[in-house]
């Protein structure tokens, strides 16, 4: 193993640019399990971020929250606004590990981490994020429901940093996360869901029913109907088209379709409710 | 060093505060905290459980946070400020002895290390529970009413607030 410790920003740019296949690596906590005995991971070299001060702050404009790169959960956890504007990022951080986990784990690093089982991710997705990479050929701007292409795949060039995360700030009258796990802490989800609705419409996005994190179409387009859905069974065609669960350690591919359909048709038929 | 990190690469030189005290050591760039701190600096108080970010025995503060050792690369804390069990007031234990909060002691470290923090913090409360801030520690012998009640009675001790479980 081999390791760069860049002090700046353009450092590691240069870093990432030079040695091809270097991994960046922020607080760890996805890349250090199993590190002992993965030897193939020790022949790679690690560029690290930890002392790219820049990337750490989260920031406020008018009509934007701005995660940085190396933004932690704890970091979202402890930001009153965020507590009340993106209460879905506060809800999914803290279901993140523990606090030892939410003290080093960085959302940029759940973006690329690229686990069809993320926390962070669809929370972000659900708000419209908008991953900011950036390299020695410039910045280039993806939105996050447009980031993945297959199983761990993603437009990220090796080359590439992501250095910020943008979240629109926006009205919403419905938002929820849901995680369905073994236990509630220290747990990876079978099936999570991140749900909103503002201005823009409807976002359905689930989690450990496909190979990347993903947006729900068919789903939604059904939401915007406004049409109330009688049971979970008539959520089971849109879900359909817009998943496509496996069976593993974890869950089985029925129970993960299953459990979705009911999670979501109890959170719907509680916003039809407040409505009516 | 007791873990087989592969091929050997030339070992990184590094400076940091250790339970106040300044020191270098010379590292191999894959080596964890964890192993920096139990095999080169002899500090074995920090355990090793399942190495992989989820059972909290590793647990030891950086600049002042609690981290699971086991999950950060010893290069990432040059320059930092790095805790371990050992820096406790023998103190911290007693309450998880008075309630019946150990037994076989693998996850006591992490254990106390956590809950000296949440009484170091005891503004944590408002928004969170003593078992929400305690599920990075697990422990399979005592149940975990003996380790939240221990958390409590500490806190009452050094006169914060007291919010129950």
């Amino acid at each position: 193993m081999n390791v760069k410790l860049p002090g700046t920003v353009p450092e590691a740019l240069d870093l990432l640019a030079s040695e091809g296949t270097a991994i960046p690596i922020a607080g760890g906590t996805d890349l250090l399990v199993h590190w002992p005995v993965r030897a193939e991971a020790h022949d790679r070299t690690y560029v690290d971020l930890s002392r790219l001060d820049l990337l750490k702050p989260l920031r406020w404009t008018t009509d934007e929250l701005l995660l940085g790169g190396l933004t932690t959960y704890r970091d979202v956890i402890r930001d009153d606004r965020a507590r009340q504007e993106f209460p879905l990022l506060v809800d999914a951080a803290r279901q993140v590990g523990a606090i030892q986990i939410q003290a080093r784990g960085t959302w940029a690093g759940n973006i690329v981490n690229a686990s069809p089982a993320a926390d962070g991710v669809p929370v972000l997705m659900a708000y419209d994020a908008v991953v900011v990479l950036e390299s020695r050929r410039g910045r280039e701007e993806v939105p996050l429901d447009r980031f993945y292409s297959g199983y761990k795949e993603m437009k990220r060039r090796p080359d590439q940093l992501v250095v910020g995360i943008r979240l629109p700030r926006r009205r919403y009258s419905y938002q929820v996360f849901e995680k369905v796990g073994a236990r509630r802490a220290q747990a990876i989800a079978k099936v999570g869901l991140a749900i909103t609705r503002s201005g823009a419409g409807w976002r359905v996005v689930a989690a450990s029913v496909a190979p990347t994190i993903r947006r729900c179409p068919a789903v939604e387009r059904l939401l915007e109907t406004g049409t109330p859905i009688a049971s979970p069974e008539a959520l089971r065609p849109a879900i359909a088209q817009d998943v496509a669960p496996i069976d593993d350690i974890r869950s089985s591919a029925q129970y993960r379709t299953h459990v979705m359909a009911r999670v979501l048709y109890h959170d719907l038929r509680d916003f039809w409710g407040k409505r009516a | 060093m007791l873990r087989p990190y592969g091929k050997r690469m030339p070992a990184i030189s590094i400076s940091f505060t250790l339970n106040g005290s300044p020191v270098t050591v010379e590292i191999d760039p894959a080596a964890r905290l964890l192993d920096t701190l139990r095999y080169q600096l002899a500090l074995t108080g920090t355990k090793e459980g399942c190495g992989e970010g989820e059972c909290g025995a590793c647990t030891v503060y950086l600049d002042g946070l609690p981290v699971n050792s086991c999950l950060v690369p010893t290069y990432q804390v040059r320059g930092l400020r790095v805790e371990t069990v050992e820096s406790l007031d023998p103190g911290a234990l007693e309450p998880f002895e008075r309630c019946g909060a150990t037994q076989c002691g693998a996850c006591t470290p992490g254990v106390v290390m956590t809950a000296w923090w949440i009484r170091e913090h005891p503004d944590l409360l408002r928004t969170h529970t003593i078992r929400e801030l305690m599920a990075g520690n697990l422990c399979r012998c005592t149940g975990y009413d003996g380790i939240v009640d221990s958390v409590a009675e500490s806190l009452r001790e050094s006169g914060a607030g007291r919010r129950e479980t």
